[in-house]
This record gives structure tokens, sequence and C-alpha cells, in this order.
């Protein structure tokens, strides 16, 4: 108890420190930010979803990130164009590890980088003409394509180019569903608005368009929210199988065009990625009838317990085969805990991820028996948080939107085992001498998700904590 | 040859101010200054009286058809009119697309970049109707337009607009170098029309530098896309053009920071000269039939 206490005081007081760096008004800002988890509060006690602020270094990303990176992209038999300028689809292409499979150029186009490449005559003279070349091109080198998106970069919302117009005429004259989205990188105050304004498109310009051809089953299910990083949609998809389920679409890591137009007919979504797709989730349950749970497919204890809340969605039949599915792969997780555990037992982590991760991995760590004592997203919103204070311990140091300086001035004072983080703040930490671990795209690494993919995140928490390397970094004055 | 003199017409819309400015400029020419006009506007109508012809040949439409503005020449833009007055006209898209005050940067920076303005005396900038981006605030910035004349009238929008432009004069002056020089009032034939024009100006801490009077002269030489200064040289309104030329001319370092009013104070000025009425509150927003 005394020790909690300490850690406790030890925050508020880390908190305090951090604030006293800051102007007056810009500390009175940040501070509704950063907290303590009380275990008796059902909320963090935190703002969040607001305006970073200006002259900090703020990890988030932008409303084109959010939708053409995150929700479109991994759409895989679809063309994405960035439409707008060459940097935002230059600088982003291939940065994010959502696997798909299929032939590039033929029923997949994930890998490739389609922009409008806008000049500044695109600039004055408006470029819609151009992106009606953009499609008319596409339709051309890609006869397979199945559909286009059209991914708005800030200067098309500037200059007023009516894309609604243009994917309506396409469209019409192609036969194909193209998609514009008006995702300017200046609107909202992250990547959170990129998410929803995607899933509003999905919703206005392909859910209820085509009739599709389907036989539908009573064991229909979507996975919503998983975008294949390193190969999660498929460790969790073989899962849902096993238990008598059939995946009929994946939201949106290897997913298809098809995929999305006939999950109006599942019987339950299932939704990994809260924040950036209960949007759609909520409307398919208005509009389609459809129940969507949230799940959480990392570490062995969470799998089970989704498994069960999946399974007592439908019958006992499925119910059972769960629970032959969590004992047949029981002794795999016994193998991985029992190697693993002795090595990573006790250690401390600190994270810092998107709009999901900071608490859904949480539950990982703890069946290895790490401790998770800090966490706090770029771009969560409250009901986020909310969630957050059912998995976190009492004293966690929470921090939403941290600006660079905050989890280094944290990190330095904490000393965690282990941070978690994005390519970003990698290095920084890794500097300070502290193991690190890309919690957006597994470092090269994945699949995370489902029982395969705790193998594979024990081993790499133990290889990021546990290497040599660590022995031999030593500081100059300790020489 | 003397140090380049860099002026902007502005106003509102249809105030008169590309038949103001090139009647002007014309007259400057008569008096020996080597002039250039860089038309601001998308409808590329500000060097017509002087060519005798719309410049088809826009900087941005000759650079769209090139590809970029890089591709363009100089002389491929830089047609010469009356009395040698070169002129340029920046161009811009057709009404409701992209995005002309991006043009407008464009294509003065292209000017700049390609020594357009050397070997001239005056360059004066046309900019369409208000300020209404930084795009066509471009001529008033840094390094640009010294002196901004404003072309007005009696009206109370044209007045209003007049205040707006000087409260954009305002916020680049203390920035750059830009002035106030003065306002033009074209004469509308509006109640006290003059009075009120330079009681504006005083507002506006400067000086009414000429009150142009109507004359149909002008319409005639319209009508054959000239000057009244090629026209007719000899008419009443040649001399006040001359007139307005000369002042210009003599006006040069002496533009001021301007002071840009309220719209209560500038209510209150048409209060004042009886145009409104005091008390008139109760007629705010009824139509007439409710009235």
């Amino acid at each position: 108890m005394s020790t909690m206490l300490d850690e406790k005081s030890r925050n508020r007081e880390l908190i305090n420190t951090v604030l006293e760096a800051y102007p007056e008004k810009a500390a009175k800002k940040r501070a509704k930010h950063l907290g303590v988890y009380e275990s008796d509060k059902a909320e963090c006690g935190v703002k969040s979803n607001v305006k970073s602020l200006p002259g900090v270094m703020t990890i988030r990303g932008c409303a084109y990130a959010g939708s053409k990176g995150v929700v479109w992209g991994p759409i895989k038999d679809m063309v994405h164009i960035s439409h707008g300028p060459v940097g935002c689809g230059q600088y982003s292409w291939g940065t994010r590890r959502n696997y798909a499979s299929g032939t590039t150029g033929v029923d997949n186009f994930v890998v490739m980088q389609i922009t409008s490449d806008f000049q500044e005559k695109d600039i004055v003279f408006g470029g819609d003409k151009k992106l009606v070349k953009v499609v008319d091109e596409i339709n051309q080198l890609f006869p397979l394509a199945r559909g286009i998106s059209i991914q708005s970069e800030c200067p098309i919302g500037l200059i007023g180019d009516d894309i609604e117009a243009v994917a309506k005429l396409k469209s019409k004259e192609f036969g194909k569903t193209i998609v514009p989205v008006r995702c300017e990188g200046f609107r909202g105050v992250s990547q959170s608005l990129g998410h929803h304004l995607a899933n509003d498109m999905i919703r206005d310009w392909v859910l209820d368009k085509a009739e599709p051809v389907f036989e539908s089953t009573p064991y229909d299910v979507a996975i919503i929210g998983d975008y294949n990083i390193g190969g999660d949609a498929w460790s969790s998809r073989i899962l849902l199988e096993e238990i008598g389920l059939r995946v009929v679409a994946q939201w949106s890591g290897d997913g298809t065009l098809a995929e999305m137009e006939k999950t109006p007919l599942a019987k339950l979504n299932l939704l990994h990625c809260y924040r950036s797709m209960n949007y759609i989730s909520r409307y398919m349950e208005e509009k389609h009838g459809i129940p969507w749970v949230e799940y959480n497919f990392f570490g062995p204890s969470k799998v089970a317990a989704s498994l069960r809340e999946i399974a007592a969605h439908f019958d006992e039949t499925i119910q059972q085969k769960a629970e032959q599915v969590i004992a047949k792969y029981q002794t795999m997780v016994d193998g991985v805990i029992a190697k693993y555990k002795p090595r990573l037992e006790g250690k401390k982590v600190m994270l810092y991820v998107g709009g999901l991760r900071p608490r859904h991995v949480i539950g990982a760590y703890e069946d290895l028996g790490m401790e998770v004592v800090g966490a706090g997203y770029e771009f969560g919103h409250d009901d986020d948080y909310q969630r957050t204070a059912e998995v976190v311990k009492d004293g966690t140091l929470i921090y939403d939107d941290a600006t660079g300086f905050e989890l280094e001035a944290f990190a330095e004072k904490i000393r965690p085992d282990l941070v978690g983080s994005g390519v970003k703040e990698k290095y920084i930490f890794q500097k300070m001498g502290i193991p690190f671990r890309q919690m957006h795209s597994w470092d090269y690494s994945g699949p995370y998700h489902g029982y395969d993919g705790f193998a594979i995140f024990a081993r790499d928490m133990d290889m990021a904590i546990n290497s040599p390397v660590w022995n031999m970094t030593k500081a100059p004055w300790k020489k | 040859m003397s140090e380049l003199r860099q002026i902007a017409f502005y106003g509102k819309g249809g105030i008169g101010k590309s038949t103001t400015s090139q009647n002007t400029l014309a007259a400057l020419a008569e008096m020996g200054q080597k002039i250039l006009i860089v038309g601001c506007d998308p409808k590329a109508d500000s060097t017509r009286l002087i060519l005798h012809a719309k410049a088809q040949d826009t900087v941005l439409s000759l650079a769209a058809e090139a590809g970029s503005v890089e591709d363009l020449e100089l002389e491929e833009v830089l047609k010469t009119g009356y009395r040698d007055i070169r002129c340029v006209e920046s161009g811009g898209p057709e009404p409701g697309v992209g995005c002309a005050g991006r043009g407008v940067i464009t294509s003065i920076n292209f000017l700049e970049e390609n020594g357009a303005y050397e070997g001239v005396d005056y360059v004066s900038y046309d900019v369409l109707g208000d300020v209404v981006c930084g795009g066509f605030a471009m001529p008033i910035r840094e390094n640009k337009a010294q002196e901004i004349y404003i072309v007005m009238s009696g009206e109370m929008m044209a007045m209003y607009a007049a205040n707006n432009i000087s409260k954009g004069i305002l916020k680049y002056a203390n920035a750059g170098g830009v002035r106030l020089g003065g306002l033009i009032c074209n004469e509308r034939q509006t109640d006290k029309e003059y009075e009120l024009a330079d009681a504006l100006a005083k507002k506006l801490g400067t000086t009414l530098i000429h009150f142009i009077p109507r004359d149909n002269v002008v319409q005639h030489a319209e009508l054959r896309r000239m000057t009244v200064l090629e026209y007719d040289p000899e008419s009443k309104q040649a001399q006040e053009y001359r007139t307005l030329a000369q002042k210009i001319h003599a006006n040069k370092g002496k533009g001021v920071i301007p002071t840009p009013i309220t719209m209560d104070e500038l209510e209150e000025l048409l209060l004042e000269f009886g145009i409104m009425q005091k008390e008139d509150l109760s007629t705010v927003g009824k139509s007439k039939a409710i009235a």
C-alpha cells in the first residue's frame, strides 16, 4: 500500500514538474490532459479530443491519415487516390503494415501510391479536370479494380473542388463504386476525424448501393476495425472460424469492396478498434439491426474472454466450440507463458499509442506478468478513456495527446523496462537506454492478435527487454 | 530613369477602377512616364482600353497550356498598347472553380522573376473588387505597391468597400511599406457626394485626391475600347484625368497609414450628411409594405 501511495504521489509530482516547464496558459491547458488514475473512478480524469497546443511536439496525425491511411487504404481491390499535391501520398506510402493477399495490379492495389500530383495550375484553375483524367487512367490501367476512393488533401477543401460531382459522373460511366472523401488534413484535431469521415462515406457511398449476391447463414460475422497489421486479422479470423462462425467481411485489413457491401447481411459485427469504426457499427445497428460487440484478441486471457462473449451471441454449438478452442490452445499458451513469464515478470511498461491499443494490450502484458504503469492516446475520446479506466490499475499515469517533452520527462523519471509507442518515439527512448517496441506497426513483426499472435508478442517483448545490447550501454560518466 | 513607382487601384466591383486607372495611366504616359499595367482580375479586362482588345494571352492561361509558369517567356504575355504602355493580365480560372487568389500570387512572382519591372517608371496593379483573400492582397504586401488608390463613390457600399480595403492596407502597412495614397471619387451623382467622399477620406486619415465628374465621353471612348485620352484628348474629361495623373505623380512618398473606421462610425457619417435619417432604427429590416 505504501508503495502504491509513493507511486501515486510520484506521478502527481511528475505531472507538476512537466507543467512547470510550460508557459502559464499552456500549463493550464495541458494540466487537463494529464492525470493519475484513481481506482474508484469510472473514468481516467483527463480531457481528450481537443486541439493540440501550438509549439509542442504532438505525435498526432491528420484527417487524411485517418481516412486514407487507416480506414480506406487497406481495402485491397480499390485504388485509393491521394488527391492533391504529391507529398501526402508519397511520404505515407507503405508506412502501415496492413497486409493483403492477392496479386498486385489485379485484385490488390494496397502497395500502390496513386496521386493526382497537383501542380500550381491545378490549384489556380481547379483540379476536377485532372481528377477526371486520373480516374480515367486508373480505369484503363487497372480494369479489374473494383472501385476508387478519392482521398482529399488540404488544397481540395481550400479551392472548393467538386469531387462529388466527378465521383458521380465517373461512377455512372464505369459502373463502379467511386467514393469522394473530404478528409482534408486541416479538418478536426487529429486523425480521428478522418476515421469518422471515412466511416460516413462508406455509409453514404457503399452500403445499400449494390444488391449483394449472397447466401447468408446464421453464423455470419464481420470483423470490424482490424487492419491486419502484420497479419492480425488472419490470426483472428482462424479462431472465429474454429468456433464455427463464418467471417464474411474484414474491415478493412485485407478487405474488399464486396465484403463491405455484404456486411449489412451479417448477424453480428465484431468490433476490435472501437475508436476508428464504432461509427459504422452503430449505423449498421440502427439501419440494419446488426448488433455489435467489442472484443479484444491481445493475450490469452482477453482472447478467451472475447471468444466466450462472442459465442454467447450464438447457440450452444458455438459456445461449446469456443470452450474447445480455448482448451485446445491452452497447452500452447502455457508453453509460451512458461518460457517468457520468468524473463518478463514484474517488468514495467509505458504505452503511448493511437486510439485502442493503450488499453487493449494491457491484458497481454499482464498474462506475461508485466505491469502497465503509464498509458495514453494520441487521439482517444472520452469513451476510450472510460474503457481504459476498466483495465488500468490504481495509480497509473495517464497522458492524453502527450507531447514529446512530456513522454521523455515521464520515461526519464519512471524508467520503465519497456516503452511501447510509434516510430517517431522509438529512437529517443532507445537512446535513453530504454527498450522499445513499436505498437502501431509491431516493429516489422506480428501478428499480435489471437493465440498465434500472443506467442510472437511474447517473443518480441522478451527480445526488446532482455536483449544483450542493453548490457553494453553504459553512461559515459560510469565508465 | 527615376526609381520604380508601384501603385495599385482597389475599389468596389463595378465602381470604375479599370476605366479610371487606364485613363489616368494614359495621362501619365502622356507625361513621358514608362508604364506597366498588371491586371489582377480573372476577367482580364484591366488593359482593354490600352490594348483596344481584351487580352487573350493571360499569364495563367498560357502557363496552364504550357504546363507550368516556368515554361513561360515574358514576351508571350507582355503586350504593348497606347503610348507604349506595357500590359500584362494575370487571368485566372472561370468563375466558381479553383483559386484566383493563388493565380495572382503566381503571376506577380513570375513577372518579378522574369524582369517585367525593368525599364519602367510605374507599375500599376488593377485588383478586383475587395481584398477577399491573401492572394488579392499580394499587391499590397511588402515590396509591391507603395501607394494604394481607392476608387469609390458616394454610395454606401462603395464607401464600405473603401473602408474595408483600408483595413487590408493597415494590416500590411506595419509589416511592409504600403500606404494609402488617397481616395478617387468617381462621381455617381449621389446626394452631397463630394462632401461625403471628402469626409470619409478625412476619417481614413487620407485625402480625396481627386473628384472625377461624370461625363458621357467616357462611355463613348469605352465603346471604342479606348481611353478618353486617346479618343478625345481635347475633352474636358481628358483634362480631369491629366489632373489626377499629375496629382498622383506628385504624391510620391506621401501615402499614409489609414485609420479605418467601424461600421457604426460609417453609418454616423451617412447620418451627418443626411443620407440616412436619424432615429431610423424602426425601419431596419422592414419591407416597404410593412413600413
